[in-house]
């Protein structure tokens, strides 16, 4: 029998918060496994267990999965959130494409300096309001449906969601503007197994804070210079 | 009629090469549009055909594509390069975002200061050298198949192959070490189609140089 997925990673969203969010909106368990010491990382290179020596890394169904977006299409495609046929795939990949561009701003902010942390705040909230919400909301506007794709729940929905909840930690009222997307946070919030995933007590991780920026130098001995965008 | 498809972008290799390769290596013929102006991408904007205002964008079977990578899973998936089942098409995708980001700084490149540049060459031999071809030799090794996944040609198999030959233009010798990628490189260029796009006069485009990057800075200035 194949159990849970069990995801490695640092304990905080980093490139894995994405892969939680997805298996959550699918309503799959998974358990974690927290990368605290450069120690548990050199013996997970030992051990083989890492295809191109990186992090995120999730067993899966016999498989040791690396590569954020390929371990995210397989998760969509086994648990049906990957459209009815290729086009509906291409619309949803295009989408998330979108949504994973505006969140890498956001994943680097943490290891940034203070200076350099203002200055990638305005340029979040530049991308997002006028390249990335807008695109979004038309979408949305265009079909009146409830969800991004076919008129069905999709990876792509879970994506945006979290994207759109993440520009907002920078800057609360950035969806002001942006009826469309203001109901559908709503509506997307409300559908059970991501209503549990936004409750206190979930797998969900919070920002990141300066213990793990500390962390994630330690253990890779890599992110020391990182400038804004 | 849909046609065939149509690539915007600049004339250069970039983001849009991939897309060319797989292309040419399923067969299908294609029409490109290059962008040499300031005002040819603003005008694009303006039509709203760019959904994140980027380049590049592959009008193919009715609709307007952006993203690179959705467009390269678009076009495995409707040729038949995308594997046989679920857990092929997920070695697929670890192996071509693994050769991706190999790619991503062969991209970055052009555009580092001279300062940089040798050191940016290190870096890309090895990373070459230490994390990606390891991978692709021992896969290769291991199953004494003639392509990377399921006994089958594959995406992954034009992504190697352009990685391959990409990393050579810098680092010559690159290869030597690594015999099973050294025979895969023979092997790819001798598939016919694959061939064809090797030979002069096909839609492949030449190594960026400095009227590219002029081009680049140009046409997308800030």
């Amino acid at each position: 029998m194949a159990g849970k997925p069990k995801l490695y990673y640092f304990d905080g969203r980093g490139k894995m918060e994405s892969i939680r969010w997805l298996l959550a909106a699918a309503g799959v368990e998974f358990e974690e496994e927290f990368l605290e010491t450069r120690e548990q990382y050199e013996k997970l290179l030992q051990g083989g267990s890492l295809l191109f020596q990186q992090v995120p890394m999730v067993e899966i169904d016999g498989m040791k999965m690396v590569q954020t977006r390929a371990i995210l299409s397989y998760i969509a495609a086994k648990y049906n959130l990957y459209g009815k046929d290729l086009k509906e795939r291409a619309l949803i990949d295009m989408y998330v494409g979108g949504t994973d561009d505006l969140m890498g701003f956001i994943l680097m902010f943490p290891f940034l300096s203070a200076e350099d942390k203002e200055k990638q705040r305005a340029f979040i909230v530049e991308k997002a309001t006028s390249r990335y919400f807008p695109a979004y909301e038309k979408v949305l506007k265009d079909h009146g449906q409830d969800f991004l794709v076919g008129n069905n729940f999709s990876w792509a929905d879970v994506h945006l969601l979290e994207a759109i909840l993440m520009v907002e930690e920078k800057k609360s009222d950035v969806l002001s503007g942006f009826p469309q997307l203001q109901a559908f946070k709503a509506r997307i919030s409300s559908i059970p197994s991501i209503k549990k995933f936004l409750q206190p007590g979930s797998q969900r991780k919070p920002v990141p804070d300066d213990k793990y920026v500390e962390t994630v130098r330690r253990v890779l001995r890599m992110y020391h210079d990182m400038k804004a965008n | 009629m849909s046609g065939k498809p149509r690539l915007t972008y600049l004339n250069g290799r970039g983001r849009m090469e991939p897309v060319r390769w797989l292309l040419a290596a399923a067969g299908v013929e294609f029409e490109e549009i290059f962008l040499e102006t300031r005002e040819q991408y603003e005008k694009l904007i303006k039509d709203g055909v760019l959904m994140f205002q980027q380049v590049p964008l592959v009008e193919i079977d009715g609709m307007k594509m952006v993203q690179t990578r959705a467009i390269l899973s678009y076009i495995a998936g409707k040729y038949n390069l995308y594997g046989k089942d679920l857990k092929e098409r997920a070695l697929i995708d670890m192996y071509v975002e693994g050769i991706t980001d190999l790619m991503q700084m062969i991209l970055m490149f052009p555009f580092s200061p001279p300062e940089a540049k040798e050191k940016n060459i290190d870096s890309i031999k090895e990373r070459a050298t230490n994390r990606y071809f390891p991978v692709f030799e021992k896969a290769l090794k291991q199953h004494g198949q003639d392509f990377l996944v399921g006994n089958k040609f594959s995406w992954a198999d034009v992504q190697l192959i352009e990685a391959i030959l990409a990393v050579e233009e810098k680092i010559p010798a690159v290869l030597s070490g690594f015999p099973q990628l050294q025979a895969f490189k023979k092997r790819m260029s001798n598939m016919p189609t694959i061939k064809k796009f090797l030979q002069p006069g096909s839609p492949r485009k030449p190594p960026p140089d400095e009227c590219y990057v002029e081009t680049v800075l140009k046409v997308f200035k800030k």
